[in-house]
């Protein structure tokens, strides 16, 4: 265990190389990119809506497809099972989460210029995180619009979580929620900051 | 012939069902032996498959449009013109009110394609209205008609337009019915030569807007102006109309109008008419100015054509001009080269009322003997002809010029191939001949009478269509369709020419009283007026309820807020008269004398949702005395 704990603190003193130090400043413009991207993308298919509804969720804003009418769309057809309608100024996240993306940039420079193993290690766990915080998060807003229909909505439907990742059917139609670009980049992210810890792991301090 | 891609495994279908004898014989001998070529898979457009061409049917005296496809023939949808349409709330509202006027119908008869560089540039779709001397304004953007002109000043029985020139620069009209000039002014029919004319007009069109102007007219002599075509190439700024009342008769025009061996046709140039008015070389009469050509020589001519004719069509190349001969069974083709060497050298062999007759034989290439009561001609680019021949209930396909000599010797080896229609064919159409590019695929033939080739629906008959591939040697009769009276001329193009919109976008909605949100709806009353802003959404009203007295003015200004293609709203009050149709993104204002008291019911007429029928509300309309004796 002693062993354990002095090998732990030699590692997270390790100094980055080069090659890391240039893997943080990718990961830091593919953040920057990220914010600007679509993250994830909810998709409805039905026969009379073969070409489909769209709606592109960005970190800080909600975009209907078919510009930006899909989402009057979306919202049209859910007021008849009751749904809140959907609509940006409700989602506090497209605040402040472009705000945590900007702080993770700061983070993965400060990490290239510092040039310490800690402040990758640091800079991976916080934003692993915030992935999973901001999954769950996402998880929680479909689960809360699926389950608070309004009683007196005109059709009454069994509550319903629409899927985060993947496919289902939800009465005519079949919902499809993909990552996009933004969120791809997002992993591509984590996996910068292990491929930057993973480059230095044996830089002698 | 080209093959639509999907008709193959179709086709393969037909074959395997012929063994167990299918309902209606798809697969019997009259289908060809070549399967994959039969009749029924070339006009084969499957489910949910597209046409390749749209096909504008002048609706006749039911005063609409009739929007099919081809190769399908399947008739799609009907744009209301000059008649209420309650199906799309044409009629009722404001401003379709308005366009109307204060006529309830019209007598569509030639539509005419806008065109820039002398081809479909798929904007505009206008047409005339023969009963009314009226012209419309189609805008294929939304397939809606945006402007009526007319009845036009000075001319009487629009039917011959409406011809459109290479670039839209103008739609021409004759007039066909001569009556006293101006309009309104009486004299006896006995002294029709004398007091009666016709007139040629030229109505301009606004190449950024499509709005339609009168812009000049020509004064004629009574004759009565049949059809025409505008030229292009070499004949590019001329136009011409045949008539058939040359001998100026006045009454049983059946006998007296057709004892000439030769009518008049007009070769007008109206580039010479544009600048003869730019030139102050006219006099106004009703606010027209308008062009006397015994001073004004140079803007038209008058040439000889046999006998009482009928079409008078200008091919591709702008050079051959062929009249259907009606009454002789010949098409007469003239040779645009000679008729401006004869202007030139004055090879005229009479003048009528200060207008030079050009000489006949100087004008014409030949009598081609197509067969009995020639009418109309169109062109498929390659050099051939297509007659339509009312009395013999065919379509002749025959040779253009240059002929050679041989030819020349007996012209009736340049005609190539007969088909026989059903029956009697008034018009046929060619897509795009009378444009510089000719489609050349399909021909389409609007017979007349349609008996006994369909099931019986009593003594109100419906017209027959026939569709002729004309792509080989011999023409091939493929398809057959029915529509309501009565189609006369028709227009092909292509359908990617066209570039429609399916929703109004909202930003766009510049009507003043349109509303898009709940909070800004609402009824006013001012004095006798209530005025209510209304929107229409799935599947609600809102207001919907109006509350009003016996006596007011009712004015409703109602807004579709969807912006989903296919989400229509109708608007319909009970027992009072109203309905109207409200596309996404539109917004029309209604307005009602409330005559009598009670509480009238008002709903949703077009099905726009699971809930469509309870889209409903009530207009409550209090007593006039109820609110006195308060």
């Amino acid at each position: 265990m002693k062993d354990f704990l002095r090998r732990e603190i030699f590692f997270l003193r390790r100094p980055l190389n080069l090659m890391s130090r240039l893997l943080l400043l990718a990961a830091a413009g593919t953040l920057v990119a990220a914010a600007f991207l679509p993250l994830w993308k909810i998709h409805l298919v039905a026969p009379q809506y073969r070409e489909g509804l769209a709606l592109n969720i960005y970190s800080y804003q909600l975009i209907g497809g078919n510009g930006g009418q899909d989402l009057h769309e979306i919202n049209t057809l859910n007021h008849y099972i009751g749904m809140k309608t959907l609509s940006e100024a409700d989602f506090a996240e497209m605040k402040w989460m472009p705000f945590a993306l900007g702080v993770f940039v700061i983070l993965a420079l400060r990490a290239a210029v510092i040039g310490r193993m800690a402040s990758v290690i640091d800079l991976g766990v916080m934003f692993l995180y915030f992935t999973l915080f901001s999954l769950g998060n996402f998880y929680y807003r479909l689960h809360s619009y699926g389950h608070s229909l309004d009683p007196t909505a005109p059709m009454t439907i069994k509550p319903f979580t629409p899927v985060v990742i993947g496919s289902q059917k939800i009465a005519n139609f079949i919902q499809t929620s993909l990552p996009q670009s933004g969120g791809y980049l997002l992993a591509f992210f984590l996996f910068l900051i292990l491929a930057a810890g993973w480059n230095s792991r044996k830089e002698v301090p | 012939m080209k093959l639509h891609h999907y008709a193959l495994p179709v086709t393969t279908a037909l074959v395997a069902l012929t063994g167990c004898n299918p309902p209606g014989g798809a697969g019997s001998a009259s289908s060809g032996k070549a399967a994959a070529n039969s009749a029924a898979a070339r006009t084969w457009v499957a489910p949910g498959e597209m046409d390749k061409y749209y096909l504008f049917y002048s609706g006749g005296h039911s005063g609409q449009v009739y929007v099919a496809g081809i190769p399908s023939m399947r008739h799609i949808s009907t744009i209301p013109v000059f008649a209420p349409y309650p199906a799309t709330g044409y009629g009722y509202d404001d401003e379709s009110k308005a366009m109307l006027g204060n006529f309830t119908w019209g007598d569509v008869h030639h539509p005419g394609l806008s065109k820039t560089g002398g081809v479909y540039d798929g904007k505009y779709l206008f047409v005339n209205d023969n009963a009314n001397n009226r012209i419309a304004r189609i805008d294929l953007r939304d397939f809606k008609t945006h402007q009526i002109l007319g009845p036009i000043p000075n001319s009487s029985g629009n039917h011959g337009s409406s011809f459109v020139t290479d670039n839209t620069e103008y739609v021409l009209v004759a007039s066909r019915f001569s009556v006293p000039l101006p309009k309104g002014r009486y004299a006896d029919p006995k002294d029709y030569e004398k007091e009666f004319n016709g007139m040629v007009s030229g109505i301009k069109v606004d190449p950024q807007t499509g709005t339609m102007s009168v812009g000049w007219q020509i004064l004629t002599p009574p004759f009565d102006w049949d059809l025409g075509s505008t030229g292009k190439g070499p004949s590019e700024g001329w136009a011409f109309w045949t008539s058939y009342n040359t001998e100026m008769a006045h009454e049983t025009l059946e006998a007296t109008s057709t004892q000439a061996e030769h009518d008049y046709a007009a070769v007008v140039n109206w580039k010479a008419a544009e600048a003869a008015i730019k030139a102050g070389q006219f006099t106004q009469m009703d606010g027209v100015p308008m062009i006397d050509p015994a001073k004004v020589p140079g803007v038209i001519y008058f040439l000889p054509v046999p006998k009482s004719p009928h079409g008078i069509d200008t091919d591709p190349s702008g050079r051959w001009i062929a009249a259907g001969g009606k009454l002789q069974p010949v098409a007469s083709v003239f040779d645009f080269n000679k008729i401006l060497a004869a202007i030139e050298k004055k090879d005229f062999e009479s003048e009528f009322r200060g207008v030079p007759v050009i000489r006949f034989e100087a004008a014409l290439e030949g009598l081609v003997p197509v067969g009995l009561g020639p009418l109309h001609t169109q062109f498929d680019g390659r050099g051939n002809a297509y007659t339509s021949l009312f009395i013999e209930s065919v379509v002749a396909k025959w040779k253009l010029p240059p002929w050679t000599a041989e030819e020349k010797a007996d012209l009736n080896k340049v005609v190539l191939d007969k088909i026989d229609v059903h029956y009697n064919i008034g018009h046929l159409v060619v897509g795009g001949s009378d444009t510089t590019k000719p489609y050349g695929d399909y021909l389409v033939a609007m017979n007349k009478l349609s008996k006994g080739r369909h099931i019986s629906v009593g003594p109100s008959q419906p017209e027959s269509s026939q569709l002729i591939d004309v792509t080989g040697d011999k023409m091939a009769m493929i398809y057959e369709t029915f529509t309501e009276p009565e189609p006369h001329f028709a227009q092909i193009i292509r359908t990617d020419t066209i570039k429609a919109i399916e929703v109004y976008p909202k930003a766009e909605n510049k009507h003043p009283h349109a509303v898009w949100d709940a909070k800004d709806t609402g009824v006013v009353r001012k004095g006798n007026q209530v005025e209510v802003k209304m929107i229409a959404i799935r599947s609600r009203f809102i207001p919907d309820r109006i509350d009003a007295r016996e006596g007011d003015e009712l004015i409703v200004h109602v807004t579709n807020v969807e912006q989903t293609t296919d989400m229509i709203h109708g608007f319909a009050i009970v027992e009072q008269d109203m309905n109207v149709v409200i596309d996404p993104g539109e917004t029309k204002t209604i307005r009602l004398k409330l005559k009598k008291a009670g509480v009238f019911p008002f709903y949703c007429t077009n099905f726009c949702s699971a809930l469509h029928q309870e889209m409903q509300g009530y207009l409550a309309v209090r007593p006039a005395n109820e609110i006195a004796s308060r």
